[in-house]
């Protein structure tokens, strides 16, 4: 009933528009947002793929699904790290500008 | 693996290793250890280490002649040197040693005369303080060429030669610049190594030209005997040269063979290094510049005589430029004021009739020659040798004089060696020489006429400067000064016996290879028994065939010759000392150009010496090496990439995270767009 | 048109503007993580769409109550405030990744072109039995090691967010 390609297509902005927030924005936070907004799209896409070959009656395949939830595990381990991280750069450098933490050159 | 068939002789190869022995020691504790021996031991490791060789190669030398004539050949196979499979067929040098005729009469001059020379340099080296802790270092050398010449001599084939020519080289430049803090003496070793290295340039093409030869007919082998084998198969080809054409291959590789024996041999035009050589030490000049290392030359032609006597073109250069050569020197060595330098001359000049008669065919007068002068020339230089410690170092003949009451066993001895060299009748020289001349009259070289004319001319010109020589330093007023001539006294024995030794030999020898001529008139059948020893290994030139009448003729114009140099020089120089200055003033041009040697050392400066040092430094050098090379190769392609790191792939880290993002990005872009298209 | 492609139409405009909305917002991160949630919250619902039930009841659960909840604590911890943001980048940057996104957009899109109707799908699919049928029996190696990678997670947050210790 809906095109795998529409759900592929939107898959496909909202993970386009993530990666310009990630590769755009200063603030930390709202970077990592970003990357949540990708890996959202990706889970959106195993959805649809799944959505297209579910399978038979008898033996049903939910890989996408399972791959979903696993994306969304690790999605939360990551953020609670990275958002660890953030605390410690704002204590270190009082600001979450990504700029600041640019030690890491020639 | 013996080529040719010949009796196994194991002790032959003492004859090299027993000097090798003692250069070793010496090189050892002096090199390595750093603790020289003592003078006493120094003297009889190496003498007694040369002394022992001769008496092996006497001990050889009854062997062969204990032999039956044809079969005179003894052996000794070390082990196999350089084995090669060759297009299939299998080549091998050998070390292998080989006593013919030809190489024991080599290894007792060598081995004889080098022994008389060792004992002389005790007492010179000995008196001669200029370097007190180069002793033992002089001993070592004359050693290490001792070996190096028994091993070009006794070796079987090409390869074993050249190491041994090579040896005697490096030996003549060490020794020459034995005394090396002087500058001079060092250039000196250097020019003689270098004019030596163009020679065996020369060598080396003789035997590449040969081996190629020999691998086309299917024996690829550099031994003598295989040589002479299979040289019937090669006699015949030719190679097309670009200048000259169609040309033989004897002829070429005879050519080239000679080049090096010009180059080892000091003739015209590669001569240049052996007046030099006398900077070296007096019992140097005596060994290597008169009776061995010069010799070598002479040697390798004999050797490959039958080479040469299928080559007409390549001997008759040989002979033209023997006969050359010796003219030329001897008018040099008219006017030279140095007492080494005119024998050093002379040499040159009578190494020149040495080839005049291998040219011409004639190469056992040629090694007839070698022999006895070997033993008067040594007598010469170790006689100048003695005169120069007693003059304390005093080189210059116009500042001597009057020494003959004062070193009379000198003196006499000199004298007995001029005689010998000027062509006396009875005393070896004559014989030798006066076969030589007889060669070039009766040798089918083009022009053999004129090489007569001019070797006759010579032998009145050697006349003439010897017998200056004995009258300027050791007649008439002494010349030198006052304090000096309170302190000049005869040497020691162990200088003056050697001297009294050749000088036996330089009267004796000759009678040794006496010419069937001279043996008839005096009855001996069969005299000249070096020529019949010698005549199985070498082959025979063409030579016409002389009458005793016209023998006995052309014996009295080279003894009328003798006696016009002697005489000239009798007026000249004892009768009525002006004369020679007011002739040197008389032609003032000659004179200048003989004292200033035909300005060949400056003509060689300007075209060849000047241009190649230009060419290495500023071309090779500069321009190549430190331009080329070091800047824009090493050096630029280290400021290349550092200018590319530093300015431009620098930026790509920024340390800001957002760019490593775009850029992670944008790979991942990339290649997910190359495999999805 | 049928209800379930409007209702995607209408969740999926949701979706984009308040994405959009979150990445371009610069008047704050709360606002920002607001949009965030209205897009899981889209996300979710095109889940049920797709016949995703329990994927969809755990996206709006972990995503939209956990995960953005725990960005608004730390952005109320920190007490950003407007003007700590820096000005935004350079015109070039901003143009480059938008040209990049579309690259990607135009890459991904051709790629799934012309596919045929999606097949109807087994009953009991993606409901939360079969879901954890298949989870704890051909899978339960994976919820391991994830489980692992929760704990290294747990541990990792709290020293960092630690403070010395005296």
């Amino acid at each position: 009933m809906i095109p795998l390609d529409h759900v592929i297509g939107l898959s496909a902005v909202l993970f386009s528009i993530g990666l310009i927030g990630v590769a755009t924005r200063r603030n930390v936070i709202v970077m990592l947002m970003s990357i949540e907004l990708m890996l959202n799209a990706v889970n959106l896409a195993f959805v649809g793929f799944n959505r297209m070959w579910p399978g038979s009656d008898s033996a049903p395949a939910l890989s996408g699904q399972m791959f979903v939830l696993m994306v969304i595990t690790v999605a939360a381990a990551e953020v609670a790290v990275g958002l660890g991280i953030v605390i410690s750069m704002f204590r270190n450098r009082d600001s979450v500008d990504v700029d600041e933490v640019s030690l890491l050159k020639w | 693996m013996v080529n040719e068939a010949g009796l196994p002789a194991v002790y032959l190869r003492w004859i090299p290793l027993l000097p090798l022995c003692a250069a070793l020691i010496h090189g050892i504790t002096l090199g390595l250890l750093r603790r020289p021996i003592s003078k006493p031991l120094t003297n009889a490791i190496s003498c007694g280490s040369v002394i022992a060789a001769f008496l092996i190669s006497c001990f050889a030398m009854a062997d062969l002649i204990g032999e039956p004539a044809g079969q005179r050949r003894l052996v000794d196979d070390l082990y196999t040197w350089i084995g090669s499979g060759v297009g299939g067929q299998i080549f091998s040098a050998e070390m292998a040693l080989v006593v013919d005729p030809l190489s024991a009469v080599m290894i007792l001059i060598v081995t004889g005369v080098g022994s008389l020379i060792h004992v002389y340099s005790i007492g010179y080296m000995e008196a001669d303080h200029r370097d007190d802790k180069g002793y033992q270092r002089f001993f070592a050398c004359l050693n290490l060429f001792t070996f190096s010449m028994l091993c070009l001599v006794l070796g079987e084939n090409l390869v074993l030669m050249f190491l041994g020519w090579e040896g005697v080289g490096l030996c003549s430049y060490l020794l020459i610049g034995f005394w090396y803090s002087d500058r001079w003496n060092a250039y000196c070793g250097s020019k003689a190594f270098i004019v030596n290295r163009i020679g065996d340039f020369g060598f080396l093409l003789g035997i590449f030209l040969i081996f190629s030869a020999l691998v086309q007919v299917g024996s690829p082998t550099l031994s003598f005997a295989g040589i002479e084998r299979s040289f019937h198969q090669i006699a015949g080809l030719s190679l097309a040269l670009p200048l000259v054409g169609e040309a033989r291959l004897v002829n070429v590789a005879g050519i080239c063979f000679f080049l090096g024996a010009a180059g080892k041999s000091a003739q015209l035009p590669l001569y240049v290094w052996l007046p030099d050589a006398m900077a070296g030490p007096t019992p140097v000049s005596a060994l290597i510049h008169a009776a061995t290392m010069v010799t070598a030359g002479v040697y390798m032609v004999c050797r490959l005589s039958f080479l040469y006597a299928e080559a007409e073109v390549a001997s008759a250069l040989i002979a033209w430029i023997g006969g050359l050569t010796a003219l030329f020197a001897a008018t040099i060595g008219l006017v030279q004021t140095d007492i080494k330098k005119v024998l050093a001359y002379s040499t040159v000049s009578q190494l020149g009739y040495m080839f005049l008669a291998a040219g011409c065919g004639a190469y056992g007068a040629a090694i007839f020659h070698l022999g006895t002068h070997a033993f008067f020339k040594a007598l010469l230089f170790l006689g100048s040798g003695s005169v120069i410690l007693a003059m304390h170092h005093e080189q210059d003949i116009e500042k001597m004089g009057g020494l003959f009451s004062r070193i009379p066993v000198t003196a006499w001895t000199f004298l007995v060696g001029v005689l010998a060299i000027a062509g006396t009748p009875g005393l070896s020289g004559f014989f030798s020489k006066d076969e030589i001349l007889a060669s070039s009259f009766a040798s089918q070289v083009p022009g053999h006429a004129y090489l007569y004319a001019i070797g006759l001319a010579t032998a009145g010109l050697t006349s003439f400067y010897m017998f200056r020589l004995f009258f300027r330093t050791f007649t008439g007023e002494c010349r030198a000064s006052a304090e000096l001539q309170k302190q000049i006294h005869e040497p020691g024995r162990s200088v003056l016996v050697p001297l009294l030794v050749l000088a036996f030999f330089s009267v004796t020898a000759g009678y040794m290879g006496l010419p069937q001529v001279w043996g008839d008139l005096l009855g001996i059948p069969e005299s000249n028994s070096l020529g019949n020893f010698l005549g199985p290994v070498l082959a025979q030139g063409e030579l016409h065939h002389l009458e005793h009448a016209t023998e006995y003729l052309l014996a009295v114009a080279a003894i009328a010759v003798a006696l016009l140099g002697f005489g000239l020089a009798y007026l000249l120089y004892f009768a009525r000392p002006g004369l020679a200055d007011r002739f040197a003033d008389a032609l003032p041009a000659a004179h200048r150009t003989l004292s200033n040697k035909y300005w060949v050392d400056e003509l060689y400066d300007l075209l060849i010496v000047r241009p190649t040092v230009f060419l290495s430094d500023r071309v090779c050098y500069r321009i190549l090496d430190a331009g080329l090379i070091d800047a824009v190769a090493v050096n630029g392609t280290a400021h290349t990439v550092r200018a590319l790191a530093a300015h431009g792939l620098r930026h790509l880290h920024g340390g800001l995270t957002q760019s490593y993002v775009f850029f992670m990005i944008a790979g991942a872009v990339a290649i997910v767009g190359y495999l999805l298209r | 048109m049928e209800t379930p492609l409007l209702l995607f139409y209408l969740f999926a405009a949701l979706a984009v503007g308040s994405a959009l909305g979150m990445v371009l917002n610069l008047r704050n991160t709360v606002a920002g993580a607001m949009n965030l949630v209205l897009t899981m919250v889209s996300l979710g619902g095109i889940y049920l769409l797709l016949e995703a039930y329990l994927v969809a009841a755990l996206q709006i659960m972990v995503y939209g109550g956990a995960i953005v909840v725990l960005f608004l604590f730390v952005v109320m911890l920190l007490n950003l405030r407007q003007d700590d943001f820096a000005p935004a980048r350079a015109w070039l940057v901003r143009v480059g990744s938008a040209l990049l996104a579309v690259a990607a957009l135009v890459g991904l899109l051709s790629a799934t072109r012309g596919l045929p109707e999606a097949p109807p799908v087994p009953a009991g699919f993606g409901g939360y039995a079969q879901v954890g049928e298949v989870l704890y029996t051909d899978y339960v190696l994976l919820v391991e090691v994830v489980s692992l990678l929760l704990l290294a997670a747990i541990v990792g947050a709290l020293i960092l967010a630690k403070r010395k210790i005296d």
